[in-house]
C-alpha cells in the first residue's frame, strides 16, 4: 500500500508528450479547488463553533448583500470561464483531427468482446493488403514519432485506455475514431478498457510495448515474415 | 371558486364522512399519506439498492471470495455458484443498485415524499390541485417496482447494462446474455415515468393556482421553491427519456435499428437522449435537497436565509442550464471535439449559481444562533460534502482533464458526493426535520446525533479514498481489478472502502429504528417544535385532512427570524401585522377576496 | 369534491400487472435448464436383434492450413500446449481423413424413446474446447468445465434452442442442457476469439464424431433402413441411406473433399 496512492496529484508515471502538459492542467486545477476546499470548509468549521446557540445569543437579523453576491459571483464566473478558455487550446490539440500530426504512424485497433486486436499494415503501408498482420491484446508502437490508432468496434462500445499515456478514447460500433498519442520513452505499459461492454469487461486488457525505432522495425519485420508464411 | 364555496369547503370536510381503512391509508387521495406511502415504499427500495451495494463492495473487498454461508442460499448457481459472484451478475449489481436508488430511492424520496407534503402545506392549500390524479401517481410507482424486481428472477437474470444503458450493449442480448431482463427494466422505467409527469402536473398546478391569499411568489418558502422548480424539470425531462426507452424498447424486441449500427442505427443519440434526460434528472435528484436545506439552516441559525432572492434565482439558472450541459457526460464518447468544447463552457458556467447557494448558506450560518440539532447536523454536512461533490466536478468539467477520469472511480466518488453526501443527506435532514408534522412525535435526537455523527464518519472513510483510485486510474465497472497490473496495489484501498460500506450501511438501522421507535415513543410534538415560521407548522401534527380549518393569509416571507423588534425569534407568515405583543392574538381580518398570487 | 370514482377498480390491474411480472419470470437457468440425468426407461434396442453402423470420412484434395492460435498473452494456457495450438476449423487427420465431422441418425429412430443418458463434459484446457464438436441427447446435461482457472465464458447462440451467454471467472463447472434437437449449436469464448466448439443436439444417443483416424461408429441399432448425415463446420452435410442388418455392422464412407 503506497502512500503515494493517497496523493491527489497525477502519478508520476506518465510516458506521452501531452501527457504531461494534461498533468499540469490538472495540477492548475488541484490548486485552485484546493484552495477552495481548505477555504470554504474552514470558514464553515468555523462559523459552527463562533456562532453556535448559547443563552442570550441572538442572530443576526440581515436578509443577504448584493454586493457579496455580486462579488463571489463575478470571482466564480471569471475563474471557471479562465479555466474553460485554458482547456480548449489542449482539448483542440489533442481531439481535432486536422490537427493529427501527419506523419503519425497508423494502426487499425479493432475492439470486440473482449479483444484488442491491432492491425499493422505491413511493409506496403496499405491496409487490406496481404502483408497485413495482427497483435492481439499487445500493441507495438515507436518512442519518440506521434502514433494514430484507428479505434474501430466490433459489437457494442469500449474504450480503449492507456493511463499512462493519459489517452481515452470510446471505441463505437459503426465509427471509426482516430486517436494519436507520442511515447516519451520506451517501455511496457496498459491497455485497459474503461466503457461497460459486458460481462470480460474486466478481463479487457492488454500491453502497450514502446520500442526503439529500430526495434520497432526489426518487430514489424519479424511479424511480417510470420504473416506471409501462414 | 368564490369566496363563501372557499370557507364552506373546509369545514365540509371537517364533517368529510368517515373513510374506509382501504380509502383511508391504501388509496387516499390525501397529500399527506400520499407523502408517507413515498416515504416507506421509497425507504425499502434505499434498503434494497443498499444491499445490492453491499454486494457489490462484498466482491471489490474480497475478489472471487464466496459471500458468507448465510446469504448463499440468496443467489441461485446462475448468480453466484458457491457463492462466487459470477461477472455477469456483477454487472447486473451495479445496473439495479444505481437503477433503485436513483429511480426508486431517490426520486421518490425526494420530490414523492416531500412534494407531497411541503407544497400544500407551506403554500396555505388544503391538498393538491388533483388529489386522485396524485394517487395514481403513487401507486404507479409500486407497479413499476415490482416489474423491475421481477427482473432478478427472469432468464438470463436482471439487466446489465449500466444503469445509464448504453447501446449496443442494451440493445441486443446477445451482448450481455440478458434477454428478458433488459426489456422489463425498459418496462419499468416507462410506467414508472408515468408517476413522475403525474406527480410534476400536481406541483406545478398547486403552486401557481393555490397559494393562499399574501403568499407571493417571492414569499414562497424555498423547500416549495425547489420542488416547483424540479417540477418543470421533471415535467420536461421524463418524456425523453420515456420516448429514448421506448425506441430502445423497439431495438430490442422488433428489430427496428435506432441504436444497432448493423441496421444503421447511431449508438450515440442513445447517448444523447439519455444524457439530455440524464443531466437535468440529476438536478432533479439535488435541488429539492437544497431547498431542505435552506428551510433547516435558516430555521435552526434563527436567521433569515442569506440572499433569498439570489437563492431563488440560482434554482431558476441551475434548472436551465443543466439542459444545455448534457454533453459533458460524452466527452470521449467520439462525439465532435468542437461540439464538446461548448459543453465545457456550459458546464463550468453551471457552477456557478451552486456556488452562489453554496456561499448564501453559509452566509445564514455567519452570525447564527445556531442549533446543534439533527437536522441542522445533515443540512450542514450537506453543505459540506456538496462542496467536494461540486469541486471534484470541476475537474470533469475541463475535457482535457476528463480524458483520464473519465469512467474511472473518480467519477464514481463524484456522483456519492453529491447524491449521498448532497441527497441522501439532505433527505435525512428534511425527514428528521417534519417528521413531527407527519407523525406528530419527534425522533429520538441522541439517536439522531450518533446516526449522524457515525455516518458522517463511515460515508467519508468509504467515499473519499474513491477518488484517489480513480487519479490511480481504476476505471469503472471493473468486477476484478486485480486483472490489471497497475490496479493490483489499490486492492489493500478498495478492502478498506468496502469494510467503511458495511459500517455505513450497518449505521442506517439507527436511524431505521428512531423512525420506528418514535412512531410510537418519540416525544409529542406540538404545532410548532422548531419554531418556524411557514404555514406548515401553524398546522396541528399530523394536520387533518384538509389541512387548515380557515384559509390562511400571508403577511410576510417565510424567513423572518430573530427580528430585533420582537422578543420571539421567529415571525410566522400568517401571524397579522398589528399583533406584536408578546402572546397577542388579534383575530384576523374577514377573509377578503382570495388573491392567488400577485 | 366527490369520492365516487371506486378506487377498488386499480386493485385488479394492480394484481394481474403483478401476476404477469410473476409469470413472466422463466426457469432462471439457461438454454432447457432441466436436469437430464438417467431416467428409469430401459433402452429400447433390443441388443440380441441390433446391428450397426461405422465408417470413416475421406478427405479430398489438399488440407487448407489453418492459422495459428497467437496464445502469447495467455501464458496460462499457452504452457499447456507442447505444440503450436492451431484454429480447429479443418482438421486433416495423417491418414487423409476428416475429424470433427458429426455424425448421426437422422431418420430412422422416430418411433423410440432412448433414455437420456448420463452428462458429458465439455472441457475448457489450454483455451481450447476440447472436445471441438460434441453430441448429445435433448434434455442430457452437458458439464462445462474450465480446467484453466482464468475467465472463460461460453456464449452459446443456436437458432431453436434459447441460448444462453454466461462466465466461469475461476475454475468451476456449469451444467446446461438443449431441450430441442438442433444441428448444430454454435459455441464460444468472447474473451479468447479463437475458443468455437459447436454441439449437436439429437432426440436419440445415436450420433458420433469423428476422430483423430477420422473413424466414426454408431451401435446397437434396430435392423432397418436409416438416413445418417455428417455435418462438418466448414464443408457442410451429406446424407446416405444405411440398411442394418442383425449382427453385422454396416460401413459407410462419407467424402468431403476441399473445393
Amino acid at each position: 500500500m503506497k502512500w503515494e496512492y493517497f496523493s491527489w496529484v497525477m502519478p508520476d508515471n506518465v510516458v506521452s508528450t501531452y501527457g504531461q502538459t494534461l498533468d499540469n492542467l490538472w495540477l492548475v486545477i488541484l490548486w485552485v479547488t484546493g484552495i477552495v476546499f481548505f477555504a470554504t470548509e474552514i470558514v464553515l468549521l468555523v462559523f459552527m463553533v463562533k456562532y453556535r446557540h448559547r443563552e442570550g445569543r441572538k442572530a443576526e437579523y440581515i436578509h443577504g448583500s448584493n454586493k457579496a453576491e455580486f462579488i463571489w459571483t463575478s470571482i466564480t464566473f471569471v475563474i471557471v470561464m479562465v479555466l474553460a478558455v485554458y482547456s480548449k487550446g489542449i482539448w483542440d490539440e489533442i481531439r481535432d483531427q486536422d490537427l493529427i500530426p501527419a506523419d503519425a504512424y497508423e494502426i487499425q485497433m479493432l475492439a470486440t468482446q473482449f479483444e484488442w486486436n491491432a492491425n499493422y499494415t505491413g511493409a506496403d503501408g496499405l491496409f487490406d493488403t496481404a502483408d497485413d498482420f495482427i497483435s492481439r491484446n499487445v500493441l507495438h508502437i515507436p518512442v519518440g514519432r506521434p502514433v494514430v490508432v484507428q479505434l474501430m468496434a466490433q459489437d457494442v462500445i469500449h474504450s480503449f485506455f492507456l493511463p499512462e499515456f493519459r489517452v481515452k478514447q470510446d471505441a463505437v460500433p459503426g465509427m471509426i475514431t482516430p486517436v494519436w498519442f507520442e511515447a516519451t520513452t520506451t517501455g511496457e505499459y496498459t491497455l485497459a478498457c474503461a466503457e461497460l461492454c459486458g460481462l470480460g469487461h474486466y478481463t479487457m486488457g492488454g500491453t502497450v510495448i514502446v520500442h526503439t525505432e529500430a526495434d520497432f522495425q526489426d518487430w514489424l519485420a519479424e511479424q511480417q515474415a510470420a504473416a506471409e508464411d501462414d | 371558486m368564490s369566496t363563501a364555496t372557499a370557507t364552506e369547503t373546509h369545514a365540509e370536510h371537517a364533517e368529510h364522512h368517515e373513510l374506509s381503512f382501504i380509502r383511508k391509508y391504501i388509496f387516499s387521495t390525501d397529500h399527506k399519506m400520499i407523502a408517507k406511502q413515498f416515504l416507506f415504499a421509497g425507504l425499502m427500495f434505499l434498503l434494497l439498492g443498499g444491499l445490492l451495494a453491499v454486494t457489490i463492495r462484498w466482491q471489490l473487498g474480497f475478489p472471487g471470495r464466496p459471500l458468507p454461508a448465510f446469504i448463499q442460499w440468496i443467489f441461485p448457481d446462475t448468480m453466484a455458484p458457491g457463492g462466487i459472484i459470477l461477472p455477469e451478475f456483477y454487472n447486473s449489481l451495479v445496473t439495479m443498485h444505481a437503477t433503485f436508488m436513483v429511480f426508486f430511492a431517490l426520486m421518490p424520496l425526494l420530490a414523492g415524499v416531500f412534494g407531497n407534503l411541503l407544497i400544500p402545506l407551506q403554500i396555505g392549500a388544503e391538498d393538491m390541485a388533483f388529489p386522485r390524479i396524485n394517487m395514481v401517481s403513487f401507486w404507479i410507482m409500486p407497479v413499476a417496482g415490482v416489474i423491475m424486481l421481477a427482473s432478478f428472477f427472469v432468464e438470463g437474470g436482471a439487466a446489465g447494462a449500466g444503469w445509464t444503458s448504453y447501446a449496443p450493449l442494451s440493445a441486443d442480448g446477445q451482448y450481455t446474455g440478458v434477454y428478458m431482463g433488459q426489456i422489463l427494466w425498459l418496462i419499468s422505467l416507462i410506467v414508472l415515468g408515468f408517476s413522475s409527469i403525474l406527480g410534476a402536473l400536481n406541483y406545478v398546478s398547486t403552486v401557481i393556482n393555490m397559494r393562499a391569499p399574501g403568499m407571493t411568489w417571492f414569499r414562497i418558502p424555498l423547500a416549495t421553491w425547489s420542488l416547483f422548480i424540479t417540477a418543470w424539470l421533471l415535467l420536461l425531462a421524463i418524456p425523453i427519456l420515456t420516448g429514448g426507452l421506448i425506441l430502445l424498447l423497439a431495438d430490442q424486441t422488433i428489430g427496428t435499428a435506432f441504436f444497432r449500427p448493423e441496421g444503421s442505427g447511431e449508438p450515440l443519440l442513445w447517448q444523447h437522449i439519455f444524457w439530455f434526460f440524464g443531466h437535468p434528472e440529476v438536478y432533479i435528484l439535488i435541488l429539492p435537497a437544497m431547498g431542505f436545506v435552506s428551510e433547516v439552516i435558516a430555521n435552526r441559525s434563527r436567521k433569515p436565509i442569506f440572499g433569498y432572492h439570489s437563492m431563488v434565482i440560482a434554482l431558476v439558472s441551475i434548472a436551465f442550464l443543466s439542459w444545455v450541459v448534457w454533453g459533458h457526460h460524452m466527452f470521449q464518447s467520439g462525439m465532435n471535439p468542437l461540439l464538446g468544447m461548448t459543453f465545457v463552457v456550459t458546464t463550468v458556467v453551471i457552477a456557478v449559481p451552486s456556488a452562489i447557494k453554496v456561499f448564501n448558506w453559509m452566509g445564514t450560518l455567519w452570525r447564527g444562533n445556531i442549533h446543534f440539532d439533527a437536522p441542522l447536523l445533515h443540512a450542514v454536512a450537506f453543505v459540506s460534502l456538496f462542496i467536494i461533490g461540486g469541486l471534484s466536478g470541476i475537474f470533469m468539467a475541463a475535457a482535457p482533464v476528463d480524458i483520464y477520469i473519465h469512467d474511472t472511480y473518480f467519477i464514481v466518488a463524484h456522483l456519492h458526493y453529491v447524491l449521498v453526501g448532497g441527497s441522501l443527506f439532505g433527505i435525512f435532514a428534511g425527514i428528521i426535520y417534519w417528521y413531527p408534522k407527519m407523525f406528530g412525535r419527534m425522533m429520538h435526537e441522541g439517536l439522531g446525533k450518533v446516526h449522524f455523527f457515525l455516518s458522517f464518519l463511515f460515508y467519508n472513510m468509504a467515499f473519499f479514498p474513491m477518488h484517489n483510485l480513480g487519479v490511480q486510474g481504476m476505471m469503472r465497472r471493473i468486477y476484478d481489478p486485480n486483472q490489471y497490473e497497475f490496479l493490483q496495489g489499490l486492492q489493500p484501498l478498495n478492502t478498506w472502502i468496502s469494510i467503511s460500506i458495511f459500517l455505513f450501511a450497518s449505521t442506517q438501522a439507527i436511524f431505521a429504528f428512531n423512525f420506528l421507535w418514535s412512531l410510537r415513543k418519540g416525544k409529542v410534538a406540538g404545532n410548532n417544535p422548531w419554531k418556524s415560521n411557514t404555514l406548515l407548522w401553524t398546522t396541528p401534527s399530523p394536520p387533518p385532512h384538509g389541512n387548515f380549518p380557515e384559509m390562511p393569509i400571508v403577511y410576510r416571507g417565510p424567513y423572518e427570524y430573530s427580528h430585533p423588534d420582537r422578543e420571539q425569534d421567529y415571525w410566522p407568515q400568517d401571524e397579522p401585522p398589528a399583533s406584536s405583543e408578546a402572546g397577542g392574538q388579534v383575530a384576523p381580518a374577514p377573509t377578503p377576496e382570495p388573491v392567488p398570487g400577485d | 369534491m366527490s369520492d365516487r370514482f371506486e378506487l377498488r377498480g386499480l386493485v385488479w390491474p394492480t394484481l394481474m400487472l403483478l401476476v404477469m411480472a410473476g409469470c413472466g419470470g422463466g426457469d432462471g437457468g439457461g438454454g432447457g435448464g432441466d436436469a437430464g440425468g438417467g431416467a428409469a426407461m430401459e433402452d429400447p434396442v433390443d441388443a440380441a436383434t441390433a446391428g450397426n453402423i461405422a465408417g470413416s470420412i475421406v478427405f479430398e484434395g489438399d488440407a487448407p492450413s489453418m492459422a495459428v492460435i497467437d496464445m502469447s498473452q495467455e501464458s496460462v494456457c499457452a504452457d499447456k500446449h507442447s505444440s503450436t495450438p492451431m484454429i480447429q476449423e479443418v482438421v486433416v487427420n495423417s491418414n487423409g481423413t476428416l475429424a470433427n465431422v458429426f455424425v448421426y441418425v437422422k431418420e430412422g429412430l422416430e418411433s423410440l424413446q432412448f433414455p437420456t443418458p448420463g452428462a458429458v463434459v465439455l472441457d475448457q484446457n489450454g483455451c481450447v474446447y476440447l472436445p471441438h464438436v460434441l453430441g448429445v441427447m435433448v434434455g442430457q446435461d452437458i458439464t462445462i468445465r474450465n480446467s484453466d482457472g482464468l475467465l472463460h465464458n461460453i456464449n452459446a447462440s443456436p437458432t431453436i434452442n434459447r441460448g444462453f451467454n454466461s462466465s466461469q471467472p475461476v475454475s468451476m463447472e456449469t451444467t446446461r442442457s438443449f431441450g430441442t434437437a438442433e444441428i448444430m449449436v454454435p459455441l464460444r469464448c468472447d474473451v479468447h476469439g479463437w475458443m468455437t466448439a459447436y454441439v449437436g443436439v439429437v432426440d436419440h444417443p445415436k450420433h458420433s464424431v469423428s476422430n483423430g483416424s477420422g473413424a466414426f461408429s454408431l451401435s446397437t441399432l434396430p435392423p432397418g433402413n436409416y438416413v445418417i448425415e455428417a455435418w462438418h463446420e466448414t464443408y457442410g452435410t451429406q446424407t446416405q441411406n444405411v440398411t442394418v442388418t442383425t449382427g453385422e455392422t454396416a460401413e459407410v464412407t462419407f467424402t468431403f473433399s476441399a473445393s
